[in-house]
């Protein structure tokens, strides 16, 4: 046992640090700072072109593709700092969802063709997995793809589909077989945005931004060469696909980042005169959450050493979502009771409105955002369904 | 001892139940939310017309009600159909603050009619959930009072005709003497806001005091002895707060309650999954809990022990809520995050009451020092 980095993680570290100081544009940290609703499209990009630039942009993609190929210490650290700098996050789907899927089950051609284009921001990716009807049961889903000559004839709808108003492209799973058991047949297709038939409807959140839509098919044409895989194979490289949106999903830099936030707002505000981290009871729901945190971090970094040492996460996966999201959960809640009454204002108004803010400027969007992590413990496998993994696992002597 | 709601009581609550399920749904409450008023006048006058502000106050006031119970009635109703228009502002910390200084009748006439609006101006910007801690100045000239100081948050301050202006006369930041009150008409020189739309809906603003000129017969009560008719009418305003939740809870419970039995995944309805199930169980006994505390609250309003039954309320509904909304947008997944769907409002109107004079932690406090003394 030994908590301590290496030499040259401590190194990575500083370079890290370092590039955060210098290649974060401010108006980027600031509006992550003041709530990351605020980021446009542009600004991801700007973001992801800097990162680029460096090297930095695909993370865990193999030197081949491109990638950085760091292991999952690197990129612990990595997400520690980028948090810590108030750094936009990296826009997941094509980066870290699509891209393992096309490296290990899509042809030569795909990858040649669609990896480059993540890279340097030619395309934006969403995901089309979810739909009304398929949602902790997404192997229920309905949208079907028939085969004609050379296309595929698509209909159905996907919803919940993240910042799909702004990708050029949906990566879907796509019944093509009706008749096979549920799993069977399902298909992995790539289908343009821009095609005839695509229709995206805005979806509000209960905080009242637009992070998320409904996409609907009718009649969609698409080239029989956007499948990935084997056709009826799609339900494989969806799991593959799931357990790479789990590796980052503890959270824990995220977490630090609030964790520090909060603190300093309580140092800020005043509670009967003196300093809110004073009082004995807000100062001891930091210190809970702070001592779950910690421990969470070590858990984390565990797990990803094992993982760096070529062990696939199993259930502890599962176990770093469901503790990682609730102490995120958690922490949100502490910074709007942190602001007492101006956690009311609405922020789009508070932010937008006359530029000025109501109260503190950090209060505005703090309630908004509580209301929106909400959906932490919601997406990327409900909270009830990685209780389930965990428990069927135990119960069926899997460890 | 005997639960059961008078005679007068339950009729109040059968037609505001009504009134409500009829004309307040969802899709209309929305269109309210989304108006530069962040209200419907014509609700208002119905409400007013239906003798729902005129339950909230004494009839010494001009009011049929205005016991804890009238208060509590009305505003579990108005939770429950997650109502936005400003009851608890213009009848609570306004009507009911004017009835308790005396010589307002005119005003609190208006009031019950549906004709008036006020807001309550007192927390400041460093204030927190502090009710003594007062900054905003008055000072004797002449015959007038010059009001000088910022006030944060002050809901429904558009739409009034008058705020009630908290300020010191005397004493340090934190006394509870020094403070008086004063009713100024929104139109007064030197008085300017910024108003903003509310998360959970309705609207506030903040208000700036800039020499506010204003005649002495403006001072409502006697000079520097505004806290208490302050405090006692805060009293009123925590049981309508804890009724409001509790409505709301009834509401987010409900309408997961059904969710539960009509959402389908894996071939069964998710209420058929015993984790599910357990997580309901735990709602429904922390809702029997709030109901019981709402009913502590109210029923102690006129005896010593009414600010640790209303601190106490307000610690368990604040506990409670949270449970409550967060469990309710849990166990419906997706749907629950959306704007359109009803629970999202409601979750919000149940969290963010929270804010509205104190949370958790500062009604603990208080219960502490109460249970103490
Ligand atoms: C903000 C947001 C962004 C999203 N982004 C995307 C996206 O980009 N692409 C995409 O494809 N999808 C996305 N999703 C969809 C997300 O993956 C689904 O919401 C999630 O799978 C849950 O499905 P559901 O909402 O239909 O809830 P349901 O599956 O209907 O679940 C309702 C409740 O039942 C519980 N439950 C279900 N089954 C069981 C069981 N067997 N045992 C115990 N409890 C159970 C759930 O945990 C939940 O509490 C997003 C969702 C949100 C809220």
């Amino acid at each position: 046992m030994d908590l301590s980095y290496s030499p040259e993680e401590q190194a990575f570290r500083a370079e890290v640090q370092e590039f955060m100081a210098n290649e974060l544009p401010k108006e980027l940290s600031e509006k992550v700072r003041l709530g990351d609703e605020a980021l446009t499209k542009e600004d991801q990009e700007r973001w992801h072109a800097i990162l680029n630039e460096k090297g930095w942009l695909a993370q865990n993609w193999p030197k081949e593709f491109g990638g950085a190929a760091w292991n999952a210490v690197q990129r612990h650290i990595f997400e520690e700092e980028a948090a810590k700098a108030n750094a936009p996050r990296i826009v997941p789907f094509g980066l870290s969802m699509l891209a393992p899927v096309l490296m290990k089950f899509g042809s030569k051609e795909q990858q040649d063709h669609y990896l480059p284009r993540i890279l340097d921001g030619t395309d934006w990716w969403c995901q089309g997995y979810s739909e009304p009807g398929a949602g902790s049961d997404l192997a229920s889903l309905k949208t079907k793809a028939v085969r004609e000559g050379d296309h595929y004839i698509v209909n159905g709808q996907k919803t919940w589909t993240t910042l799909g108003q702004h990708a050029d492209w949906i990566f879907c799973l796509v019944r093509t077989d009706p008749d096979a058991k549920q799993q069977e047949g399902i298909s992995f297709l790539l289908i343009d945005m821009n095609t005839p038939g695509v229709e995206v409807r805005p979806i509000i959140l209960l905080d009242g931004t637009h992070e998320v839509n409904e996409v609907w098919f009718t009649d969609v044409k698409v080239p029989v060469e956007n499948l990935v895989g084997e056709e009826n194979k799609g339900w494989t490289y969806a799991k593959y696909l799931l357990t790479h949106e789990r590796t980052n999903i503890a959270g824990v830099g995220f977490s630090q980042a609030g964790l520090e936030s909060v603190k300093r707002i309580a140092k800020a505000e005043k509670a009967n005169g003196k300093p809110l981290i004073q009082n004995p009871h807000f100062a001891a729901r930091i210190a809970q959450v702070e001592i779950d945190l910690r421990a969470l971090a070590t858990s984390n970094l565990r797990i990803v050493s094992k993982a760096s040492a070529g062990e696939a996460p199993g259930i502890e996966a599962s176990m770093l979502k469901v503790k990682g999201t609730v102490i995120r959960q958690e922490i949100n809640d502490l910074a709007r009771r942190a602001v007492g009454p101006y956690a009311m204002p609405f922020p789009s108004e508070s932010v937008e409105g006359d530029n000025m803010a109501i109260g503190p400027d950090y209060a505005g969007p703090l309630a908004a955002q509580y209301f929106n992590y909400r959906k932490l413990s919601i997406f990327g496998g409900s909270n009830e369904v990685q209780k389930n993994i965990i428990a069927k696992t135990m119960m069926g002597g899997g460890r | 001892m005997n639960f059961d709601l008078t005679e007068e009581r339950q009729m109040l609550q059968d037609t505001l139940r009504r009134y409500l399920r009829e004309k307040y749904d969802t899709a209309t409450r929305n269109k309210i939310l989304d108006s530069d008023e962040g209200m419907s006048a014509e609700i208002w006058a119905e409400l007013a017309e239906l003798g729902v502000i005129g339950a909230l106050f004494t009839e010494d006031q001009g009011g049929f009600g205005g016991g804890g119970f009238d208060i509590a009635v009305v505003f579990e109703e108005l939770g429950r159909a997650g109502v936005v228009e400003p009851f608890l502002d213009t009848a609570i910390l306004g009507g009911r603050l004017l009835g308790a200084v005396g010589g307002q009748d005119d005003l609190v006439e208006e009031v019950i009619g549906g004709a008036a609006h006020l807001a309550l101006a007192h927390g400041e910007p460093g204030a927190r959930y502090d009710l003594t801690r007062v900054e905003s100045t008055a000072v004797a000239d002449g015959d007038d009072v010059v009001l000088n100081g910022r006030k944060a948050v002050v809901v429904n301050a558009e739409a009034a005709g008058h705020l009630i202006v908290s300020a010191r006369e005397s004493g340090a930041v934190d006394e509870t003497d020094g403070i008086s009150l004063f009713l100024v008409p929104t139109d007064t020189a030197g008085l300017t806001m910024r108003g903003y739309p509310m998360l959970a809906g309705g609207r506030a603003a903040e208000v700036t005091l800039d020499d506010v000129r204003v005649p002495s017969s403006a001072r409502l009560g006697g000079v520097g002895a505004g806290w208490q008719p302050l405090h006692d009418t805060l009293a009123l305003a925590h049981i309508a707060l804890a009724a409001e939740v509790l409505g709301a809870m009834v509401s987010a419970t409900a309408l997961t309650n059904e969710y539960l039995g009509t959402r389908k995944q894996f071939g069964r309805p998710i209420g058929t999954f015993q984790a599910l199930q357990h997580r309901m169980a735990d709602m429904l006994i922390e809702l029997e809990q709030a109901r019981s505390a709402v009913i502590n609250a109210a029923g102690y309003l006129e005896t010593d022990s009414r600010d640790l039954n209303i601190a106490g309320a307000r610690n368990l509904i604040s506990r409670v809520g949270r449970l409550v909304a967060e469990e309710s947008i849990q166990l419906h997944g997706g749907i629950a995050m959306t704007q359109e769907y009803e629970l999202a409002h409601i979750a919000k109107r149940i969290v963010m009451t929270d804010h509205r004079f104190g949370d958790a932690d500062y009604h603990l406090e208080r219960f502490i020092e109460l249970s103490a003394a």
